[in-house]
């Protein structure tokens, strides 16, 4: 039996490939919205981390530090198989889109924060001298420009939350490892688990060289 | 009589540090005054506080055209009524110098966009950068950047404009275009307080020269009286080593 028969069979793949490709779209509908929540929520951490009044700003610390440092494998299992003893009940999807939002949200609410800071002083002040209110501040002048800055950080989180979203297979959601991993016990054939592979890499590699792409251009631009 | 702008028994310190210790200031309506002074002496700070950007010791009191200089809504009053220059421009670097100019009167007068754009071009045709209007500012030279600034800050319409250094942080060659649009404005009647080492600017633009020292006003009067014949030592030694470096 050759290697080809046994990682790259051609006919296990045929057969197997469209359930990859439902698993693929799970995956991307978990890795979208969780990304998207995880972005609000980790502007509003970012702004109650930053402007908020002291008793806010110390629980916003609390949640940011906490939920940076718990495994998210640890939080999927609690929210899928420990939340229900107190009621709360949620679907595969709606557990791994919360566990992963809520890790996601603290990373990156630290990112904007860094970039929020990146501003300088005088932009802040030139803005206030001009009559703006905070809201105006934040929306017409920082953050048009903290957005630059944390693009390239912005994009590295989502990438690891794509990746993340195959912890969600431990709590039987179909995601695209986990319907690799029932395509080779059917096939008795590991080959969807290498096509799947190949599937996370090929959407992924993109991502990380358009990171790279951003990195090199921001720090030629800085000197 | 209480001024347009004034200041009563101004304090502020940091930590033990006391950087302003007691100004009394009043300027009329239309008054031109310049600060000067060795660099510490508060004349930044002062400045900084009459529109709140530093707080200052709540026994003090500023007021601007009547209005206190607290905060919340007399604040965001005074504010609007107050145009500032800084020394390092602090223009927004992600929009046009159009762009710059537009968005206080947008945001907080609520100008229309056309209205905000015909007054954008005009106030930039007025300090001589009319055809640099669709350009970043990291586009044009220091001088040209600090008259975008001075038109943003006259877009407001401010009845008061405070110059923080203005052109400190020039090139030399680039100095003057920025005193010629600040002389130009002197003569229409805005009241203007600049804080400056340009010594022949003050002598020649302003009505009344304030020196500084030590966080307290120690002379004050007519540029020729302060200037070239200053009645306190302080004053002298700080126009000797100014003036022949």
């Amino acid at each position: 039996m050759d290697i080809f028969d046994t990682f790259l069979n051609a006919e296990v793949m045929r057969r197997t490939f469209p359930m990859l490709l439902q698993g693929l779209w799970i995956t991307l509908q978990l890795g979208a919205a969780s990304i998207v929540a995880g972005l609000m929520l980790g502007l509003g951490l970012a702004m109650a981390r930053l402007y908020g009044p002291g008793p806010v700003r110390f629980v916003t610390r609390l949640y940011i530090d906490i939920f940076r440092s718990i495994p998210l494998l640890v939080l999927l299992i609690i929210v899928y198989y420990a939340l229900p003893f107190v009621g709360l009940r949620l679907s595969p999807f709606m557990s791994a889109m919360s566990a992963l939002t809520l890790v996601s949200g603290a990373y990156t609410a630290e990112i904007f924060r860094a970039g929020i800071e990146a501003i300088p002083k005088g932009q802040f002040e030139a803005s206030a001298a001009l009559g703006l209110n905070g809201r105006q501040t934040m929306a017409d002048v920082i953050l048009p420009q903290a957005v630059r800055i944390v693009i390239p950080p912005l994009t590295n989180n989502s990438i690891n939350v794509v990746k993340d979203t195959a912890l969600a297979s431990v709590v039987a959601m179909p995601d695209l490892l986990k319907q690799a991993t029932q395509a080779q016990a059917l096939a008795a054939n590991p080959t969807p688990l290498i096509v799947a592979a190949v599937i996370y890499i090929a959407f992924l590699w993109p991502l990380v060289a358009l990171v790279s792409r951003m990195e090199r251009r921001f720090a030629a631009r800085r000197r | 009589m209480a001024g347009f702008v004034s200041i009563r028994n101004l304090r502020k310190s940091y930590g033990t540090f006391e950087a302003l210790r007691g100004i009394d200031l009043d300027v009329a309506k239309g008054e031109v005054v310049c600060i000067i002074g060795p660099s510490g002496s508060g004349k930044s700070t002062l400045i900084r506080c009459i529109n709140r950007l530093e707080g200052f010791d709540p026994a003090s009191e500023i007021r601007v055209d009547g209005t206190p200089v607290t905060t919340g809504r007399a604040l965001a009053k005074v504010r609007a009524e107050v145009g500032m220059v800084f020394q390092s421009f602090n223009l927004f670097p992600h929009l046009t110098v159009r762009e710059n100019v537009m968005l206080a009167p947008r945001r907080v007068r609520r100008t229309t966009r056309a209205d905000a754009a015909a007054q954008a071009d005009r106030l930039l045709a007025r300090v001589g950068i009319g055809n640099q209007a669709d350009k970043y500012p990291e586009h044009l030279s220091g001088g040209q950047q600090q008259r975008v600034a001075i038109a943003r800050a006259l877009a407001m319409e401010p009845q008061v404009m405070l110059f923080d250094e203005p052109t400190s942080a020039l090139d030399p060659e680039m100095v003057g275009e920025v005193l010629d649009v600040m002389r130009d404005l002197a003569r229409t009647g805005v009241t203007m307080i600049v804080v400056t080492h340009e010594m022949g600017f003050a002598s020649q633009v302003a009505d009344r020269v304030i020196f500084m020292d030590a966080g307290q006003i120690v002379e004050q009067g007519p540029p020729a009286q302060v200037l070239s014949d200053p009645q306190e030592p302080r004053t002298r030694n700080f126009l000797g080593a100014v003036l022949n470096h």
